[in-house]
């Protein structure tokens, strides 16, 4: 005789609709590690998640508990505006390399130097991935894209920002790190980085911010596992993983 | 004897192949016979008997498509 046991199963943090995102994008196991991370902390009833602009403009239908669209960039002035009002409600913001690390990284810098007791996900991919694979502030030198046609050359552009680092340096910040889902072990690391970014702001604790280097199969014209896998040679070695800053903890 | 069993929301899925590559026991495999309500060709497996129910294809899936089922017996 045996019993039958779900071992894994949707959460149900996440909504019935189908995710918007191309086939074999990671942005979709960033959302299931959200909403399980929210499930198993019981956090999901107050929580309030808000929206950027970008491949993840629509999430807001994705996830089940309430969400919030805020204008391009301006997703952690929006999240600090509901924190002041609800103070026990858990905020997270989600946001991409062009929201954040672009056209919003003054809202976030800005967010991390107050100190605000919100949790920012940040989805590294190293492109533009809804206006057509664009050069990012984070795409890595030599990387061919539709503006970058030649890759990119640090000569001119600059090399890539990174964010995690940057982030770690600000007085504010309590828990920065960056994290993969390229094989089930790092995924499962990054939903113990998640769920102690979602402890520390429970616990009042302050700012946290989990990068994830993610992937996009279309834009970087490659197959979903030759995405992750190009995202493993190159730019893991570049964002290298890892706990920036940890107040808690006192890594520093 | 299967360990344990995968349901497979054929609907959901999108046919990226992620779960594929990382199956530890190869039973998955796209089924190119036929294409799901929104026009992709779904996941199957293709040897139910060899699943040993790790769940590493539905940690993997973006669409959250797959529902791991793992049998357990029961002391005797």
């Amino acid at each position: 005789m045996s019993n039958v046991k779900t071992v894994y199963k949707k959460s149900e943090g996440l909504s019935d609709f189908h995710l918007s995102y191309c086939p074999g994008c990671t942005h979709g196991v960033i959302h299931k590690l959200v909403a399980e991370s929210l499930v198993e902390l019981d956090l999901l009833d107050r929580t309030i998640g808000i929206s950027s602009v970008g491949c993840s403009a629509l999430n807001y239908d994705f996830f089940s508990c309430d969400m919030q669209q805020a204008a391009h960039g301006r997703a952690p002035a929006v999240a600090t505006g509901i924190k002041r009002v609800k103070k026990d409600a858990i905020i997270f913001t989600y946001q991409g390399d062009g929201d954040l690390a672009s056209i919003g990284i003054a809202e976030a810098i800005h967010a991390a130097a107050r100190g605000e007791n919100i949790t920012i996900v940040f989805v590294n991919n190293a492109i533009y991935g809804m206006t057509g694979g664009q050069m990012a502030p984070t795409t890595l030198p030599g990387q061919i894209t539709t503006t970058s046609q030649n890759g990119r050359d640090p000569e001119t552009q600059g090399l890539p920002l990174k964010i995690s680092e940057l982030m770690a340096t600000i007085p504010g910040a309590t828990y920065v790190e960056r994290v993969s889902v390229h094989d089930p072990k790092h995924v499962f690391k990054a939903k113990k980085a998640l769920k102690k970014a979602f402890e520390i702001q429970r616990d009042k604790k302050g700012f946290s911010l989990i990068e994830f280097i993610s992937t996009c199969p279309v834009n970087w014209g490659m197959t979903p596992k030759g995405a992750v896998d190009w995202a493993v040679d190159n730019l893991i070695p570049y964002y290298p993983l890892g706990v920036y800053k940890d107040k808690t903890e006192g890594i520093e | 004897m299967a360990k344990g069993r995968i349901i497979i929301d054929i609907d959901r899925c999108k046919g990226c192949a992620l779960c594929i590559s990382y199956c530890p026991v190869n039973i998955l495999e796209l089924d190119l016979t036929t294409t799901n309500e929104r026009g992709y060709t779904p996941l199957m497996t293709n040897d139910k008997e060899k699943c040993i129910g790790c769940g590493f294809c539905a940690i993997m899936c973006p669409d959250s498509v797959i529902t791991v089922e793992k049998f357990i017996k029961e002391a005797k």
